[in-house]
């Protein structure tokens, strides 16, 4: 198993990506502290996995609440290894449609929730000896941008380069953690159920973002969750710092389209 | 059950280095790896890579004995030349020997493997590209200008894939500093040429990496091995670097 003997927290793991994950690591004989700002639906995902899971409310918005988080994972798991930083929220809206509270709403979760999660593993990380990754959750929309949804773009790009920044920190520091982020085209999760709801129609919404998509489909959670099992398995020991694009070939460039008439 | 139990995956330039780290780890998961070089070796079909008929035999052969192919490791590449390698010393004929066994092998390649890849349902081509396709290496001017070639080439490959519907994920990987025998020539090189000895030479190197180690080829076999299975079966046209922090620095 490629997650023997290592204690890894996930945020956002009451659902879409962050529960894959959460699954995917324990499969892996990974102990997790599976955490979510609903802890009903980490209690779930804990449920679904087993004794190897340890449910937590986690607002990843309070420095505190890290604290916390890390400290009673520890208590129970003995250290930390891992970090998935998989929470995330998305309000749609262009430049000029963005309210100033979906963007401190989307900042506060997508960013600062970020950082505080680099600095509250790297601080257990070191004081229990672990050795791992932390894997960030950015997006396609943190590599380019997308004219009508700015204010995710902002968040999700400062995802980008603070993994770059934090993978820096570490590998100059010689401390045994790696920083990798990870960027999704759409995924069929519990995330587009806004996006559904106002279109009416979630089969008309997938079929419409599958037809963006060179594959054609859009992401399942598990993913995008192998590609952040692989990111803190010692099979990726030197990778830090480097984005894992998982997305159908949506970025690779323009179709062909344009020769067909 | 390994990761890539049941595939047949033909690895290129697997005598020595990162090749046969591939072919050995592809090997530990359950795949039936086609080990190909132009060196000999135990278990090694001799092939010269920009030979376009021995593409096509490699390939016709494949099929005749394992009835299918689901994966094509194009990892057989060069980076030296007699001249100069630097954009004013180096010559026409190193350049275009450079251009032809890391690009057009490649090409090459993709073209042959991709109709039997597709025959079989689907599948995965990962073509070696290097950290030269994303940084400046004026030290190896061809060397860098190919590997980028190859990184652009594969992304249109997997578009080309998607476009046809013949379910073949394309992607690069671009490692940083792994000490092969391709790595030695280069730090023996660079020795030469500074005057210096090839350890001065070697650790040069090794500042450039933030995380300050050497790669082994191991890691680099472990990421085309999840590029190869299953797992990574939404990841197409992207490129996968392995190399330490290196690109973010230089």
């Amino acid at each position: 198993m490629r997650l023997q003997g290592k204690v890894a927290i996930v945020t956002g793991a009451a659902s879409g990506i962050g529960r894959a994950t959460a699954v995917a690591f324990a499969r892996e004989g990974a102990r997790v502290g599976v955490t979510d700002i609903n802890l009903a639906g980490a209690e779930a995902t804990a449920a679904a996995i087993g004794e190897a899971a340890l449910a937590l409310r986690l607002d990843v918005t309070d420095e505190a609440a890290w604290a916390e988080a890390t400290a009673t994972t520890i208590k129970r798991f003995d250290k930390l290894d891992s970090l998935a930083n998989v929470a995330g929220i998305g309000f749609p809206g262009t430049i000029m449609d963005l309210t100033i509270d979906h963007w401190n709403k989307m900042i506060a979760v997508n960013l600062t929730g970020v950082m505080l999660g680099c600095q509250a593993a790297i601080r257990a990380i070191s004081e229990t000896g672990g050795s791992g990754a932390i894997v960030n959750v950015s997006s396609l929309a943190g590599l380019v941008g997308i004219s009508d949804v700015a204010g995710y773009c902002a968040s999700k790009g400062g995802v980008t380069t603070l993994s770059k920044s934090v993978a820096l920190y570490c590998a100059e520091r010689r401390l045994p953690i790696r920083c990798v982020s990870v960027h999704p085209t759409y995924v069929d999760s519990e995330m587009l159920d806004p996006v559904a709801d106002a279109i009416g129609n979630r089969e008309a919404m997938v079929a419409a973002m599958a037809s963006l998509v060179p594959m054609g489909r859009i992401a399942k959670p598990e993913d995008i969750a192998n590609a952040i099992l692989f990111a803190v398995s010692d099979e990726a020991a030197m990778l830090s710092g480097s984005p894992l694009i998982i997305d159908g070939a949506q970025l690779a460039g323009p179709s062909s389209a344009h020769t067909k008439g | 059950m390994g990761r890539v139990s049941t595939k047949v995956i033909i690895v290129t330039g697997a005598a020595a280095g990162l090749g046969a780290a591939i072919a050995k780890r592809l090997t530990e998961e359950g795949a039936t790896v086609i080990r190909t070089d132009i060196a000999a070796g135990e278990g090694i079909i001799r092939q010269d890579v920009a030979d376009e008929a021995g593409w096509k035999a490699l390939i016709a052969e494949t099929m005749a004995k394992h009835g299918r192919i689901d994966g094509l490791v194009n990892n057989a590449g060069i980076s030296s030349s007699k001249s100069p390698m630097d954009p004013e010393g180096a010559e026409l004929e190193d350049w275009r020997r450079i251009n032809t066994v890391n690009v057009e092998s490649v090409f090459l390649g993709c073209k042959y493997a991709m109709p039997a890849i597709a025959k079989g349902g689907g599948g995965a081509i990962v073509n070696m590209s290097s950290i030269g396709a994303l940084v400046p290496t004026p030290f190896i001017a061809a060397y860098g200008a190919s590997k980028a070639a190859v990184a652009q080439f594969t992304r249109s490959l997997a578009l080309h894939c998607c476009e046809k519907n013949y379910a073949i994920r394309c992607n690069s990987v671009h490692p940083g500093q792994v000490r092969t025998p391709m790595h030695d020539v280069l730090i023996a090189r660079t020795a030469a040429e500074h005057g210096i000895s090839a350890e001065d030479a070697a650790q040069a190197f090794l500042t450039k990496v933030p995380m300050k180690t050497w790669q082994e080829a191991v890691d680099i076999a472990n990421a085309v091995l999840f590029l190869v299975s299953d797992e990574a079966r939404f990841i197409t046209g992207t490129a996968v670097i392995v190399d330490g922090g290196m690109s973010l620095t230089n």
